[in-house]
């Protein structure tokens, strides 16, 4: 059953990065990325895992590919077209990745044919999580907070228009309404 | 109900091969910026892989804070890729390589 | 032994002299200057005095340990000075002469350009030779020997704009060094064998020994190397190429350093390891021959030169011959006597040739000169006394030493007739060539120019001391006698030339030396004479005087052949050289013998120099490691340069290589 099941989210799984790499349309590509963690999402569950499913619908395929497909919709990203690629990436990376692919593959299947996992192992629980998260892990978990402001403030920086933020002098006066809110009381 | 654990990790490894091959193919910056989201989920099976082995709750939290990173790292690569847009007015890679001797 | 501890001062008072000239004359004045090299010059003469007055033989040797230097395992090496007779002597000898020098130099070199840089020099020669001469090892007197002949180099170079003197600067220096070589494997042999270079362990080691007699050997070798360090220093054969060519220095340099001073190191090294020689017949023999075979060959050559300063030179080349020649033979006071009347008489005839040479205006070539004895009657005299010294006419120093030479090498258990009468022949072309100098240069009419004081044309030695001829009134267009300052040193020389053999009558002088040489067989057989019967001794003694009759007859016969030639038959000697034609002018050229090492020494090795050593060693593989290490880094990053291509796949492509051999490592060492 537990056999079954994984293959059956496996193969989705599977399919969908395959079609992540054929497809020539990046919206193709970017919603069969989200097929693919749909289907993570039910791996996780067989293991038991139901917070991390839970987020990774949520986060993942909820709020990073939505990302996603707004920046594709943004830019209005076309099908590829072809172009000059890089030599070197075809001849070094491919056959290393499969290299390293196949390196890892057979060490996995050596060493941990022994090690089996169960169905629903995993006391994975919100509660517990949230335990562990807000007492052994509770620096992570703040800095982390800090580390995603900063990566909206970076964001926020990085996309806005240029004129607004590098030359603030030569952009249009602001509104009476504004001015006063800023420096109240000011007779001008 | 038990299966080997390499299952698992060899599902792993299989989706962790082809964000990389993403990565090498492909050429719109979206698309491979996709990729590397794809090996981020694959690295993410295998860490909870290793949790339910081991019956720990450690391997999940990392998840957690995986997923945390990544969406940052989304949210301030994406903001790149439109900064790179408006000056190259291209999406293809091979195109933004003025970083060079 | 007894300490004394103002031994160090001596040497190192014209040091201070030097150090002060050197650092702050060139803003000083001519007087500042002055009184700084005399004084220091003068101090350490008069310090030499007091201790030779103090000088007690019984308290002797003295020595002063001032710093410890070199300690290293068994080896010791100090700063020790040490004064025992024999160094007495030389230390009067440098510090008298070298300060009547000194104050020669002040007249004649006052208008020089580089008069500070010249006293500076002068003092710093002194400072090494007193370094020589009062030091307890080896080790020391090495810096001495190596200090002097840089103070010869920086003097004989002293007007360095001027090729032939840079030249001869070099030269100098270099054959100095190749008898330095010698030297120093000689000290090397002498560590290590007997483990020290003191001289009292060392010569303490060497006494017990037994005598080399097959001529073979340590001792012989350390002997044979010794003297190839000597014939450096002293210009002996087959080094004694660079003291003709020094005559370019200045004359007082010529006067003190390659005549008094210097150019005797070599013979007082020789004394000084008389232990060492009197245990190696076979080096001593050889010392003896180079030292005969010197005499005479120099002095062939001085016979058909023409410049004063030449025939000078050769001349000393020829009387240091006579030196090693006592030294051989084991008469080893004999050759320092002959040293400290050599001193005197050759310092005063280089002195009295400046003085001549300044007085016609810069002419050094004796052809056209003549006549002079008119011009310049205390230059004259005090030449004649110095000349007749030299040919050995008693009863003049010279008489005294060189008889006592000659005596020597027939006498000596080591001698043989054939050094005595090789050294009476050249006694003879001594005698010959001394007073044809004598009368080509003051007798007859004056052959010169009218002496103009036009610095335009004039020797660099002239040049030097130009406007002085304004200060002592003259006649213009005559030559004239030179200042006070420059004659009182002749005048004082001329009286020690005069008594200074004197010393040694009844033998007072060997005794005085025989505490250091009383293990040399000449002594010994001097010794054993006293103790041999009385009609042995009758007969040894109208030997004696006979063998002093055929000198003293050797250099009236010169006078004689010269007074033929250069003064009562003047035609003569060009008939006689046309005559001899290529004979004579082999002669003339010096026997061809600087051509003769260019061709087998200098070329050679300047050619072997610039083909592998400058070509292909510098250029070829310490320039072209340099180079090529650049053109190799540069060749490489140019092409690792394109891995940096801007595009973003190919950098992926190489992290995914990269993280494949990683991996691949890593199961690899987890597989083991």
């Amino acid at each position: 059953m537990h056999l079954i099941l994984f293959l059956f989210f496996g193969g989705i799984c599977v399919a969908g990065a395959v079609n992540l790499l054929v497809q020539r349309h990046p919206i193709n590509s970017a919603l069969s990325l989200v097929v693919v963690m749909a289907s993570l999402a039910g791996e996780y569950l067989l293991l038991g895992a139901e917070f991390v499913a839970a987020i990774q619908v949520i986060v993942y395929a909820g709020a990073i590919m939505v990302l996603f497909i707004f920046t594709i919709m943004l830019l209005n990203a076309g099908e590829e077209e072809r172009s000059k690629g890089s030599r070197v990436a075809l001849l070094l990376g491919v056959p290393g990745v499969a290299i390293g692919g196949v390196l890892v593959a057979w060490t996995l299947l050596r060493r941990s044919s022994t090690a089996s996992v169960g169905m629903f192992a995993l006391p994975g629980d919100p509660r517990a999580i949230a335990r562990l998260l807000f007492h052994d892990f509770l620096l992570p978990f703040e800095v982390t907070s800090v580390l995603i402001l900063i990566a909206i403030m970076g964001a926020v920086v990085l996309a806005s228009k240029p004129e607004a933020i590098a030359r603030p002098s030569t952009a249009e006066p602001a509104p009476r309404e504004v001015r006063e809110l800023v420096a109240p009381g000011r007779q001008r | 109900m038990m299966i080997p654990l390499s299952c698992y990790l060899i599902l792993s490894g299989i989706l962790f091969t082809c964000g990389v091959l993403g990565f090498l193919i492909k050429r719109n910056i979206i698309t491979i910026f996709m990729s590397i989201e794809l090996m981020l989920n694959g690295v993410n099976l295998s860490f909870v892989a290793f949790a339910a082995q081991w019956h720990a709750l450690s391997g999940q939290i990392f998840v957690f804070f995986v997923m945390v990173v990544a969406a940052a790292e989304a949210a301030v690569g994406l903001a790149i890729i439109i900064a790179v847009y408006r000056t190259r007015e291209t999406l293809n890679v091979d195109q933004v390589n003025l970083l060079k001797l | 032994m007894t300490q004394n501890p103002y031994l160090w001062l001596i040497p190192v008072l014209p040091l201070a002299g030097a150090a002060i000239n050197g650092a702050f004359g060139r803003r000083s004045s001519k007087k500042a200057i002055t009184t700084i090299a005399l004084a220091f010059c003068g101090a350490a003469f008069l310090l030499a005095l007091k201790i030779a007055l103090g000088f007690s033989s019984a308290a002797a040797p003295y020595y002063f340990d001032l710093a410890p230097w070199i300690r290293a395992g068994n080896f010791q090496a100090d700063f020790s000075f040490y004064l025992d007779q024999l160094s007495l002597v030389m230390l009067l000898v440098v510090t008298g002469v070298g300060f009547l020098i000194h104050i020669y130099s002040v007249g004649y070199m006052l208008d020089d350009d580089g008069y500070y840089r010249f006293m500076s020099y002068l003092n710093l020669f002194m400072f090494f030779m007193l370094t020589l001469v009062l030091a307890k090892n080896y080790l020391l007197m090495f810096i001495g020997w190596e200090g002097v002949g840089l103070a010869s180099y920086l003097l004989i170079g002293f007007w360095f704009t001027k090729d032939s003197a840079a030249a001869a600067g070099k030269k100098a220096f270099i054959v100095n060094r190749i008898g330095d070589f010698g030297f120093l494997i000689a000290l090397f042999l002498i560590i290590q064998h007997f483990g020290s270079l003191d001289f009292t362990r060392v010569f303490a080691a060497v006494q017990p020994l037994q005598p080399e007699l097959a001529g073979t050997g340590l001792l012989t070798s350390i002997g044979l190397l010794l003297m190839v360090g000597a014939a450096g220093k002293s210009a002996q054969i087959p080094l004694y190429v660079w003291l003709p060519d020094a005559m370019e220095g200045p004359t007082p340099v010529s006067a003190l350093i390659h005549a008094a001073t210097m150019v005797t190191a070599g013979v007082y090294m020789v004394a000084r390891s008389h232990v060492i020689f009197t245990h190696a017949p076979g080096a001593l023999t050889v010392v003896a021959v180079i030292g005969t075979l010197t005499a005479l060959f120099a002095a062939t050559i001085g016979i058909a030169q023409t410049d004063i300063k030449k025939v000078l030179a050769y001349s000393t080349v020829s009387q240091l011959g006579y030196m090693f020649m006592a030294c051989g033979v084991a008469a080893f006071s004999a050759g320092i006597f002959h040293l400290m009347t050599h001193a005197f008489f050759k310092g005063l005839l280089f002195l009295a040739a400046g003085s001549v040479i300044h007085g016609v205006g810069g002419e050094q070539d004796m052809r056209k000169m003549g006549g002079l004895r008119h011009y310049m009657p205390w230059t004259f005299w005090t030449m004649t006394i110095a000349t007749f010294a030299i040919a050995g006419i008693p009863p003049l120093a010279g008489f005294f030493s060189k008889d006592e030479i000659l005596w020597m090498a027939y006498i000596s258990p080591h001698g043989s007739w054939a050094f005595w009468s090789i050294g009476v022949v050249t006694a003879f072309i001594t005698s010959f060539y001394m007073f044809r100098l004598w009368f080509m240069t003051f007798f007859g009419e004056y052959r010169g120019r009218p002496v103009i004081h036009d610095v335009t044309h004039q020797s660099a030695d002239a040049q030097a001391m130009h406007a002085k001829g304004d200060q002592h009134g003259h006649g213009h267009g005559e030559p004239h006698e030179s200042p006070w300052v420059m004659l009182g040193p002749l005048v004082i020389l001329a009286v020690l030339s005069f008594v200074g053999g004197w010393v040694n009558i009844h033998h007072r002088f060997d005794v005085f030396l025989s505490p250091v040489f009383s293990t040399h067989a000449a002594f010994s057989q001097l010794k054993a004479l006293t103790t041999q019967e009385v009609a042995q001794i009758e007969a040894r003694d109208r030997l004696e005087l006979a063998f002093t009759v055929i000198s003293v007859a050797a250099g009236f016969l010169g006078l004689l052949l010269a007074w033929l030639l250069y003064h009562k038959r003047r035609d003569l000697p060009g008939k006689i050289a046309a005559n001899l034609g290529d004979f004579y002018r082999a002669v003339a050229n010096k026997y061809y013998v600087d051509e003769l090492y260019a061709a087998l020494f200098v070329k050679p090795l300047l050619e072997g120099s610039t083909a592998i050593l400058w070509k292909g060693v510098d250029q070829g593989v310490i320039d072209a490691s340099v180079n090529n290490a650049a053109f190799s880094a540069r060749h490489v990053s140019e092409n690792v340069r394109h891995m940096q291509s801007g595009n973003l796949r190919s950098y992926a492509g190489w992290v995914a290589a990269g993280g494949a051999v990683l991996i691949a490592y890593m199961v690899w060492m987890g597989v083991r």
